[in-house]
């Protein structure tokens, strides 16, 4: 079992750092349960394992329920629950089968405390993970965070590291409102430290790396690609500062526009596609507060192809992200 | 009447003459109420909408926007409520003003609603077709077809978690069976065995279009069916039928045997919003229909036990709970434009613009 109350550093992957979050919170709040298809296995990328065994082992099935294949039902029953006084984690398994829960998640769920008057609540967590998924093509690979931070009445959060799938996940779960969690499809495995205690807020960013030529602000997976691409630009000497916005809402404009004023530069790295993603907001305010330069950089208006050499054209790679910098800069 | 009390629900074994009169006497009050409600509200809001060919008034509408009526439905609304508790859950559809006013709701307060008052039952936030009273265990109508299915099932999945023996009464319309969400919340339902009395409340038109024309197969009982349901089929016009029907069936409901469909086949007297006139419908059929006016079935049923003065005391008082609900909505202030931004988040809370 884990030490899900103790300050232990561990290394963990980030499916099981969510795993481990959920469990601890699962632990304190019999009012949280989580619903979705193949969560009684242990989820299809063993985000709901922990220590090797499902967690439906340790919570049961009427706590880690099994459901069927039915998206707008599985969200739209977790609003009924989280009205009837349950905390549900909505699991939808890529934000590409969400689709078919988009009334539930945009109709019901982000609308129902405002429209009747501040009567009820809806504390749901609906994960759904975004991003290019390796040779899974056009209907497995898409990042729609930027509808989500469009809409009023939800939360939205993008963690990019083991760390922050804990610690967002657990301050997600405690938040009471509706959220939608966007972990990265390629992201499962990576490893990295997690200190269980760490409390995450959400709307907070992390400076990843501090600089001072360039703010370069990001999120999700964009993360590990511009830290590569910064320690890339940081060899011909240009000094990037990265910051991993973590929850695109509420975004965290403070952080942002303090390291751009100093900078007077700001580069939005994306892995959605540019137009109209969310780069566009960030980089407008800092445009809109500092008057300071600023760039984005996305995927093309493009569906995710098959071919490896199709997909690189979506891909916003750490190289891309070098290059990008680099010419705007004029170095 | 409005939720079980003495009196309501199913009659079953060994009641008395007496207990049926009492019954009627409730059932009818409930009807003559959401009626009377309905009737002002229908009144309030001519000139709010320009749509139908026709133009908004120069003079603003008391009751704004889309009013779907449910005038000539009330003895599903009646019969079915009268066999839920006010603990009962119950998920509404965008023709909910019977079920919310039969469920227990207070007048008043719905009316503020309806005229987007801050007293109304939503604070002004939803108006007719976001009605809600969750303090009565009404989750609130709905403004997409076959919304409030999905949820009805989350709602008893966690009533059957916790043990409770409260249930879910989910109301749809005849149109709702052909979205997708009917066929997963069913499944749903059947699957976890859940607390939830599905009633399709059959007007037969789906917004202006027959729903025979668009429906495949034998409809919503057979649907349920194929899907394990157990389900009856009960004249929607006929209240106590209805309360009958519903009363055995929410008894099933109750006692954990899973859960169950209601087919109540009705009629909507007026077009699909209030200033609709409904002309893409034979005459005729309206004429039919408006012979078989629940109320009119129920007044008759009473007028056979001696209750006719009764009868018209009721519908009396309705008129003047009505008007007096009138009157609060009309001198209640409109919501503070600050409170546009409440109720949206705890996390982030704000303007952003």
């Amino acid at each position: 079992m884990g030490l899900n109350t103790q300050s232990a550093v561990e290394t963990l992957s980030y499916a099981q750092a969510a795993a481990s979050a959920l469990a601890a919170a699962m632990d304190a709040d019999p009012r949280i349960v989580a619903l979705g298809e193949d969560l009684g296995r242990g989820g299809v990328f063993g985000q709901y394992t922990l220590d090797g065994e499902p967690l439906a082992k340790r919570f049961g099935p009427e706590r880690i329920i099994d459901t069927p294949i039915s998206e707008a039902n599985i969200m739209g029953a977790a609003v009924g629950m989280a009205l009837a006084g349950l905390k549900p984690v909505v699991e939808m398994r890529v934000i590409d089968f969400a689709l078919c829960g988009m009334d539930e998640l945009v109709n019901q769920a982000a609308k129902n405390r405002y429209m009747f008057g501040g009567q009820g609540r809806v504390p749901l967590v609906a994960r759904m993970p975004i991003g290019i998924w390796t040779a899974s093509a056009a209907q497995h690979s898409q990042s729609l965070e930027a509808w989500f931070a469009h809409l009023p009445g939800v939360v939205v959060v993008c963690p990019g590291t083991p760390q922050d799938n804990h610690g967002l996940l657990a301050s997600a779960l405690a938040c009471g409102d509706p959220v939608v969690y966007l972990e990265h499809k390629e992201l499962w495995s990576l490893r990295g430290e997690v200190d269980r205690g760490l409390d995450v807020p959400l709307g907070r960013a992390r400076i990843a790396r501090a600089g001072r030529d360039l703010t370069l602000v990001t999120w999700s997976r964009g993360l590990q690609e511009s830290l590569k691409a910064a320690d890339e630009l940081a060899r011909e000497g240009i000094d990037v500062e990265v910051i991993d916005l973590r929850t695109l809402w509420p975004w965290d404009r403070e952080t942002v526009l303090a390291s751009a004023a100093r900078t007077q530069h700001l580069l939005v790295v994306h892995e959605a596609v540019q137009v109209a993603g969310f780069g566009a907001e960030v980089a407008a305010t800092v445009a809109e507060e500092l008057g300071c330069r600023v760039k984005r950089l996305g995927s093309p208006r493009i569906p995710v192809g098959y071919a490896p050499t199709l997909e690189a054209e979506a891909r916003v790679d750490a190289t891309r992200i070098a290059r990008t910098a680099r010419a705007w800069l004029g170095r | 009447m409005a939720v079980k009390e003495e009196g309501a629900g199913s009659m079953g074994q060994g009641a008395s003459p007496a207990d049926r009169e009492t019954r009627l006497r409730a059932l009818f009050t409930t009807m003559a109420r959401i009626r009377a409600f309905e009737d002002a509200a229908e009144t309030a809001s001519q000139g709010g909408v320009s749509a139908w060919g026709l133009e908004a008034s120069g003079t603003p509408a008391r009751v704004r926007g889309p009013l779907h009526l449910s005038t000539g439905q009330e003895a599903v609304a009646t019969g079915v409520c009268a066999n839920l508790r006010r603990d009962d859950l119950l998920t509404s559809t965008h023709r909910g003003h019977g079920h919310t006013l039969a469920k227990g709701a207070d007048m008043t307060a719905m009316m503020c609603e309806l005229f987007g008052r801050a007293t109304g039952t939503n604070g002004g936030k939803g108006g007719s077709m976001h009605i809600a009273d969750f303090s009565v265990g009404m989750l609130g109508a709905n403004g997409v077809v076959a919304a409030g299915i999905p949820i009805a099932t989350g709602a008893a999945h966690a009533l059957k978690l916790a043990r409770s023996d409260r249930i879910v009464c989910c109301f749809f319309g005849d149109g709702a069976i052909n979205r997708g969400p009917f066929l997963e919340g069913l499944n749903w339902a059947q699957v976890y065995q859940l607390p939830v009395l599905f009633v399709c409340e059959d007007n037969r038109i789906a917004a202006t279009t027959p729903t025979r024309t668009m429906t495949g197969g034998d409809g919503a009982a057979a649907r349920a069916a194929a899907l394990g349901l157990a389900t009856l089929a009960v004249d929607g016009n006929d209240v106590e039928a209805v309360c009958d029907a519903a009363g055995d069936m929410a008894a099933e409901v109750r006692d954990g045997a899973g859960p169950r469909l209601l087919h109540a086949v009705t009629y909507r007297f007026k077009g699909h919003v209030s200033v609709d006139p409904g002309r893409y419908r034979d005459p005729a059929e309206v004429e039919r229909a408006l012979q078989d006016d629940p109320l009119a079935l129920a007044r008759r049923r009473m007028d056979e036990l001696g209750l006719g003065n009764e009868a018209q005391w009721i519908v009396d008082a309705a008129r003047a709970e009505v008007d007096a609900a009138l009157a609060a909505a009309e001198s209640a202030p409109f919501p503070d434009p600050s409170r546009a931004y409440t109720d949206v988040l705890d996390t982030g809370a704000g303007r952003w613009a």
